[in-house]
């Protein structure tokens, strides 16, 4: 398909199929990647200056914790029960994290804005549009369980498990996850102060930010998984230039 | 090269001028309405001048949360080691009474005030909590004089844009902009849960900013310098010069 020299003919569309993935999913989906590994990674190295979790407003190492990570600490007053104290990296990090958050906030807008104008929501991600039944979404959860290659008609649309955790991910696990950061702002709770209040308080915010953070490494990991069991160069094409393996070409 | 390519291009490239002059005027704008933190270059410029500009806008009149008395935590947040100078424990030995604030730089009367001259200030009491970047929090009643009654005391020029606060402890300064030294949460702290301020806490005098981290809430305070600009001061570590996050 490319070709060498410029004409009228091929700036003007010459295939019909519709690409796999919109270029605004596309684009939001890599830059989404990017701050989410970046955030990950600043996220443990601020972890592991204090890695023991409180539930409420309080809590340091002379108070009881809710739980500890068996892992040392990068401060040498947290008595993590190791010999030795972790490099101390909070520089960098903070600032990555939260220059990482605003972005993958922006980023986050422009996907649902445009899948709310493009009805990529509706047509690709509410459940309605798989085609639903009770036994059809029993069958696709067990095949899902069993790891197993998805059908042609997956390479063009998603089923109904995949749906759902894509919907959860999207409009669940990310807004908590950045409710609970806010939450932790001492500045943005002096303006509101139910961030902080409606979930528990400064250390349960900072508790359940670490939660759907592991949830959201888990999803990145079974995602990578399942893009490589149905094909991995095929569907990273498909989220790179958009095309895909055409249905004819299906078995 | 052909028309469409020729409008395309001719179009970019005036999206690309209007829109970097659309964000000349904004910075412009922002810098005018004191949008923009002295460390707002380098690769994580943007996400702190976001972080401080939408801070500014929001957080214009907002009081930190004040708690009430039965949560005050019943443990200190560390084990805390007495501060050990030269200087320091000469002060201690004498009780303080040759401990002094000195205000100076852009002020129209520096004084150097004593504990006693900053107790017979108008006292503020709040029970806030105190976070740390490193995770703990940690929520205490303190009781000191509001930073806004000192500067007025010595009344700061109209360019002041900032105030910058040394510690006894070497090496160790912050500062803050007039919106957070004007507050009337922002505390030189001398008491703590009804009593002096503990030395493991800063004692006898530390400052207090409620809405930001620990690490702009200095202990040990014997130093303002009222400014315009930070040019001159070397930034303190790598963290983010504002800690409202």
């Amino acid at each position: 398909m490319a070709n060498s020299t410029l004409s009228l003919a091929d700036a003007a569309p010459v295939t019909t199929d519709a690409p796999r993935h919109s270029v605004v999913v596309r684009i939001t989906h890599w830059v989404t990647m990017v701050c989410v590994l970046a955030l990950v990674l600043s996220g443990i190295e601020i972890l592991i200056s204090h890695p023991r979790f409180y539930w409420g407003e309080t809590g340091s190492v002379m108070t009881p914790s809710l739980f500890d990570l068996p892992i040392p600490a990068s401060r040498p007053w947290v008595n993590t029960g190791y010999g030795f104290v972790l490099s101390d990296q909070n520089g960098w990090s903070r600032n990555l994290h939260f220059e990482a958050a605003w972005i993958v906030m922006f980023t986050g807008l422009v996907y649902v804005i445009s899948g709310l104008r493009s009805r990529h929501f509706r047509n690709n991600l509410l459940p309605a549009g798989a085609g639903t039944s009770r036994r059809t979404l029993w069958k696709d959860i067990a095949n899902q369980l069993r790891l197993q290659r998805p059908d042609p008609v997956g390479t063009w649309s998603y089923n109904v498990v995949q749906r759902l955790t894509y919907l959860l991910v999207i409009f669940v696990l990310f807004p908590l996850t950045i409710w609970t950061g806010l939450a932790m702002s001492p500045a943005l709770v002096s303006v509101f102060p139910f961030l902080a209040t409606v979930v528990g308080g400064h250390q349960s915010a900072r508790t359940i930010h670490f939660f759907l953070s592991v949830l959201l490494v888990l999803f990145l990991v079974i995602h990578i998984v399942m893009v490589y069991r149905a094909g991995f160069r095929n569907r990273l094409r498909a989220m790179i230039t958009g095309r895909t393996a055409s249905r004819e070409d299906q078995p | 090269m052909n028309g469409f390519s020729r409008r395309k291009l001719i179009t970019t490239g005036l999206a690309a001028t209007a829109g970097a002059s659309g964000l000349a005027v904004a910075a412009r704008l922002a810098d005018r309405y004191g949008l923009i933190p002295p460390d707002y270059g380098g690769l994580y410029g943007p996400g702190t001048t976001l972080t401080y500009a939408s801070h500014r806008l929001l957080t214009r009149h907002s009081l930190a949360r004040e708690f009430p008395r039965s949560q005050i935590s019943k443990a200190p947040f560390a084990k805390l080691r007495p501060f050990k100078s030269e200087v320091f424990d000469r002060l201690r030995a004498g009780g303080f009474v040759d401990y002094r604030l000195e205000v100076e730089g852009m002020v129209a009367r520096p004084v150097s005030f004593s504990l006693s001259e900053l107790k017979s200030f108008p006292s503020r009491t709040q029970i806030t909590q105190l976070v740390c970047e490193e995770g703990w929090s940690f929520i205490a009643e303190w009781t000191g004089v509001p930073l806004f009654n000192v500067l007025s005391a010595v009344k700061t020029l109209p360019q002041a844009r900032y105030v910058v606060y040394y510690s006894l402890q070497p090496r160790w300064w912050h500062s803050i902009d007039m919106a957070d030294a004007l507050h009337p949460q922002t505390l030189l702290v001398y008491g703590m849960n009804g009593d002096e301020l503990p030395m493991g806490h800063g004692g006898p005098l530390r400052l207090q900013v409620a809405r930001q981290l620990g690490y702009k809430s200095v202990k040990f305070i014997y130093r303002l310098i009222v400014t315009d600009s930070l040019k001159q001061f070397n930034k303190q570590g790598d963290y983010s010069w504002y800690a409202g996050i």
